[in-house]
């Protein structure tokens, strides 16, 4: 009974897992530029990859198994903001410029970065 | 061959071609994006989903070895990704290569990198 709980569990996680992953390559095709597609694949491409390894803890019946992708998912969560945020500062410091369409900018003086 | 056991045969189905649809469109963004910090996310999401392939695979196939090929793939990958971003910032303004480049001659090659 338990079995039955945990297969069917896991095939909804992983597909759920999936398509997360799928409608963030999507977004990097079609949104207009480099900062809002950051904003597609570093938030929906995370949570797919941490919902399939959460599929992984669900269906595996060995508890180091599942400690160790519970593990994986936090690592995955605390790292991805860590090296997105990164990127875009990196990217805006060195001038990138964003989309024509955009209303709203933060960080307007753009010159004064220390590291130039 | 119980029908919870076809149902999760199916969803791995599934959830290999979804990937495999993503993978091959993330593939296009690395090939095709206009600049650098494109193709940096891009491959970004490769490593994600990389991610979800080998869990999908552990589950098909229940080898548990590859939860530890997952976690240090993750960390590959955010090591590259932060040595990617120190790159993109340490090679200079993007807005005065393209000034250089769009002018016809340029008056100051060594601005260019």
């Amino acid at each position: 009974m338990t079995h039955v709980i945990t297969n069917y569990l896991t095939g909804i996680l992983i597909v759920i897992g999936a398509a997360f992953a799928l409608v963030a390559s999507v977004g990097l095709l079609r949104l207009p530029e480099f900062y809002t597609r950051m904003h597609a694949a570093s938030k929906a491409g995370t949570l797919g990859a941490c919902v399939m390894l959460i599929a992984v803890a669900v269906y595996t019946d060995d508890t180091a198994v599942a400690s160790r992708a519970l593990a994986g998912v936090i690592f995955f969560l605390l790292t991805a903001p860590i090296s997105a945020h990164l990127l875009a500062k990196a990217a805006y410091a060195a001038g990138y410029p964003l989309w024509e369409g955009s209303v709203h900018d933060e960080m307007p003086p753009r010159a004064a970065h220390k590291d130039e | 061959m119980s029908g919870s056991e076809t149902f999760l045969g199916g969803a791995v189905t599934v959830a290999l071609g979804l990937l495999c649809l993503s993978f091959l469109v993330t593939v296009y963004r690395v090939v095709r994006g206009p600049t650098l910090p494109d193709r940096i996310v891009a491959l970004d999401m490769l490593v994600a989903v990389a991610l979800g392939f080998i869990a999908v695979i552990g589950i098909r196939t229940g080898i548990t070895l590859y939860i530890d090929v997952a976690i240090a793939l993750g960390l590959v990958g955010f090591l590259a990704t932060v040595a990617f971003a120190r790159f993109v910032l340490s090679r200079g303004s993007y807005r005065e290569k393209n000034a250089a480049e769009g002018e016809t001659a340029p008056s100051n090659p060594e601005v260019k990198l």
